[in-house]
């Protein structure tokens, strides 16, 4: 058969499985209906809600300004398709292009979008994070949770991670009069995603906000009382904390254990897919059926030295599953890349903090506009002698501009004046942040064969 | 006429009822410039990335060539008399001052306040139809021009008992942004500093009293409210209230007229919203697009030499950015001469971008669509008595001056 018939056709009376009903699921949907899909739409999600929005699940709602049920995403248009909601996705048989359900049934497809996202890394002790009053802060459920329990008046809220999560957490939690203590293991809040220059400030903002900031220190033990309701907490620098509330927020964990087994370039950091969305199985040969989106995807970038990024970020999510949506449905000549530049935003303290780019790669950061101790100021990020990120706090507006530099490449330092020139100086410094050599989450590769036609790849996941 | 510069033709008065094709031919060069001086960028993504950039002032003092092409600097509604408002200022100052402005205005801190007076708006504008009588009416007159200068009166907290001496100097201020041709400079001019300086009088004893005895309008907590920001000095209060009464109903009286001139020209429009109120929403965020009140920001300037699409713009050159020449750019809008309420895709320039993007927008918003809906449900078969209307000569505010309309009656 003549492959566009077949196109047509797919388009006319596909199967389609989206694997992941959130927001790239939802957005990846709308777009395949809006270009004129016709086919069979079915959505698989293991949460038995509908997709809703994350980002206020850390912010309004945990200030009791919004309820975690009124989250639900606002859909753009009628969908028609079969939602598979509560059930989740526990197989994939790539050959015979099938879908495994936890309630034991199987569903076909012709197309499959994959977009799981990722789930919070629970605390590595089951005991310890069985304890009643132990969170951690991911879904809906995690949100209104917690939320109900801060109301009720903990005498001591202990976070565990200051990142964009643990930061706004804490935040929250003085916002509402509550005592709370953050341990770090990083030398400053946010250091991993934006370096030690900017560490400083957040440090000072957790600091004035009357947040009791340990850095430098893990959490040994969380400890319960013999009613199994979690009581205090040890840190590793032989410190005890009191606390009858304990979140968990190190980061997140790519939802792809149901891949494995699958040949899907599937692993703890995601799963390897080209600027196309389509998927890479263990073998690094691209997938043409199967596509990936959202948090679980991880893609190269051609402005960011075709690494592989994989991105938490709402914007992406969104992005990207349009671009996937489309490319499901198109012939090779008219499909689009996903040359999305990173951008995410926070609110904490009563500082909105947005960002471009990929400062972490930045070896050097520079203040442009503002002041450090204002906090009101925007600062780039150098790579190898261009602009690579940008963030702003409480300058925002200003955030386009530093993104066209970067997609232009453009030197750093940046060589020319601006109004509102940094108060406390300008010059390149270094960014500070930690060194890569410490050992991360990802997955060991090893290459076995000797032909190309039996050489294979196997994944060992990196410890966690 | 061919004797003229393409931009001494946008600010001919001749070409005022419609300047879009002017528009498409600046268009052709992403920055134009000529023997009048300024530099002018009319394309959508050019506009937009420039009223981003850091390295363009909003303050006169870089200004080092003049501009030559407009007589008079537009906009300056203080008249040297207070310090410049937070539209002529960059940051850090325009900040801290927009920032305590906003304060009693806007989220986070004052998140309802707008929403808060749909029911006075709404009353407001029901009282204003109801007047209306004759069989021609100059909606300028008896509607678009009292509405915003009545909101603003209530949100600055103006006694309604001062409100009518209000509106006289607000009418003498305005009359300077708009001068006539053939009117005697001299007698006008010193009719405005009159009145500037009776009204900043007038604000300053009001401003004393809510110093003492403050109240939750805006003008009591821009006197006494302090955060982060700290609080403005008096002269500060002064000419951030004159911004906002100036910048906050000369625009919205542009917005409704032009509003209601689109939609006679496009009676299907006006039918539709008859039926179905909700349509305002969308329909004026199309008619920003496609109307703006403010049709170009003349007055920034490069604080150094900047390079765009491959022409450089001086240092202390005059640049001016025509955002309507932007909202009609085929490059971004499809079909981008239609009014079309119905678009999807309208991220448009009407209220500016970036820092000094549109303070009042909310309330903007608010006021037209109540505005155009009340007036589509009531007027009784209205009809332009001519068209094009006669404009006000202002090239950068640019609306009609009266919007003559036959009705058969109103809908009570």
């Amino acid at each position: 058969m003549n492959g566009d018939g077949w196109l047509e056709q797919l388009r006319r009376e596909g199967r389609i499985v989206i694997v992941g009903a959130s927001l790239a699921g939802l957005r990846a949907a709308e777009t395949l209906r809006d270009e004129g899909f016709t086919g069979s739409l079915t959505l698989i999600g293991d949460e038995p809600c509908g997709p809703y929005d994350r980002p206020p699940l850390s912010k309004q709602v945990l200030l009791g300004m919004a309820s975690a049920e009124h989250t639900a995403l606002p859909r753009r248009r009628e969908l028609d398709a079969h939602w598979r909601l509560g059930s989740a996705a526990t197989g994939l048989d790539m050959a015979a292009r099938r879908v495994k359900l936890a309630d034991g049934d199987e569903v076909e497809y012709d197309r499959l979008l994959i977009t799981t996202g990722v789930r919070a890394r629970p605390w590595p002790h089951p005991a310890e994070a069985a304890l009643d009053g132990v969170f951690v802060l991911r879904g809906r459920d995690d949100s209104a949770a917690l939320e109900r329990r801060l109301a009720a008046g903990p005498r001591r809220v202990l976070v565990i991670g200051a990142g964009f999560t643990g930061s706004e957490i804490a935040s929250a939690c003085r916002e509402r009069g509550l005592a709370v203590t953050v341990a770090e293991r990083g030398s400053a809040p946010l250091v991993g995603a934006l370096g030690g220059v900017i560490g400083e400030v957040a440090t000072q903002m957790h600091l004035d906000a009357g947040v009791d900031l340990r850095c430098s220190v893990t959490v040994t033990a969380l400890q319960g009382d013999a009613a199994g309701r979690v009581r205090s907490v040890a840190l590793s620098d032989g410190s005890t904390v009191d606390a009858d509330v304990v979140v968990v927020s190190l980061g997140a964990i790519r939802n792809t254990d149901w891949l494995a087994g699958s040949g899907l370039g599937a692993g703890p950091r995601g799963i390897a897919c080209d600027a196309g969305c389509r998927a890479f199985d263990v073998r690094g040969i691209v997938t043409d059926d199967v596509f990936v989106a959202g948090d679980v995807a991880r893609a190269p970038h051609p402005l960011f030295g075709y690494q592989f990024l994989s991105l938490e970020h709402w914007g992406n999510a969104v992005e990207q599953a349009q671009i996937a949506a489309h490319n499901m449905i198109s012939a090779a000549h008219d499909r689009r890349p996903h040359l999305w530049v990173p951008a995410f935003w926070s609110s904490q303290f009563g500082v909105n903090i947005k960002s471009v780019g990929v400062p972490s790669m930045g070896e050097e950061i520079m203040v442009t506009q503002g002041s450090l101790t204002g906090r009101r100021f925007t600062a780039v990020y150098g790579h190898q002698g261009r602009v690579i990120g940008a963030v702003t706090f409480d300058h925002g507006r200003w955030l386009p501009f530093y993104e066209d530099l970067i997609q232009r490449t453009a030197p750093f330092p940046p060589p020319f004046p601006t109004m509102d020139p940094p108060k406390e100086g300008a010059g390149p410094r270094p960014a500070g942040f930690p060194d890569p050599s410490v050992p991360t989450h990802g997955p060991t590769v090893t290459v076995s064969g000797y032909s190309p036609a039996d050489r294979t790849v196997a994944f060992t996941p990196g410890r966690a | 006429m061919t004797d003229l510069s393409l931009l001494q033709q946008i600010t001919d008065y001749s070409n005022r009822h419609d300047p879009y094709p002017l528009y498409a031919r600046l268009r052709e060069k992403p920055v134009h410039h000529d023997a009048t001086g300024p530099y002018a960028v009319g394309g959508y993504h050019l506009v937009r990335a420039l009223l981003h950039d850091p390295r363009i002032s909003s303050e006169r003092r870089y200004r080092t060539v003049p501009d030559t092409a407009v007589s008079g600097e537009q906009g300056d509604d203080t008249g040297g008399v207070l310090p410049p408002n937070f539209l002529r200022l960059d940051p850090p100052e325009h900040d801290r001052l927009r920032a305590i402005t906003n304060r009693p205005f806007g989220p986070p801190h004052s998140p309802h306040r707008v929403d808060g007076m749909r029911g006075e708006l709404k009353t407001i504008v029901t009282d204003l139809v109801d007047a209306l009588d004759g069989d021609e009416i100059d909606l300028v007159e008896r509607f678009s021009y009292p509405f915003p200068v009545t909101v603003i009166c209530r949100l600055l907290g103006i006694p309604r008992e001062d409100e009518s001496r209000f509106h006289g100097w607000a009418d003498t201020l305005v009359a300077t942004l708009d001068p006539l041709p053939g009117q005697d400079a001299t007698e006008r001019d010193r009719s405005a500093q009159q009145a500037r300086i009776e009204l900043g009088l007038y604000l300053n004893g009001l401003i004393e009293e809510r110093r003492k005895t403050p109240g939750d309008d805006m003008l009591s907590q821009l006197a006494v409210g302090d955060g982060p920001e700290g609080r403005m000095s008096s002269m500060e209060v002064l000419s951030t209230a004159a911004l906002l009464l100036i910048a906050g109903h000369e625009t919205t009286v542009n917005l409704i007229t032009n509003g209601m001139l689109t939609l006679l020209r496009h009676p299907e429009v006006l039918e539709r919203l008859r039926a179905d109120e909700r349509l305002a929403v969308p329909l004026v965020e199309e008619l920003l697009r496609y109307e703006p009140p403010v049709q170009m920001i003349p007055s920034r300037t490069p604080i150094t030499d900047i390079e765009v699409a491959g022409t450089t713009i001086p240092k202390g050159a005059p640049l001016w950015l025509v955002v309507a020449a932007g909202n009609r750019d085929p490059k971004r809008f499809a079909d981008p001469d239609r009014f079309d309420p119905d678009r999807v895709d309208i991220q448009h320039l009407g209220l500016g971008s970036g820092i000094h993007s549109c303070f009042g927008a909310p309330l903007a918003r608010l006021e037209a669509q109540l505005a155009l809906a009340e007036l589509a449900r009531r007027l009784e078969r209205p009809r332009l008595v001519e068209d094009p209307p006669p404009y006000r000569t202002n090239a950068v505010l640019r609306g009609p001056r009266q919007l003559r309309l036959a009705i058969d009656g109103v809908r009570r």
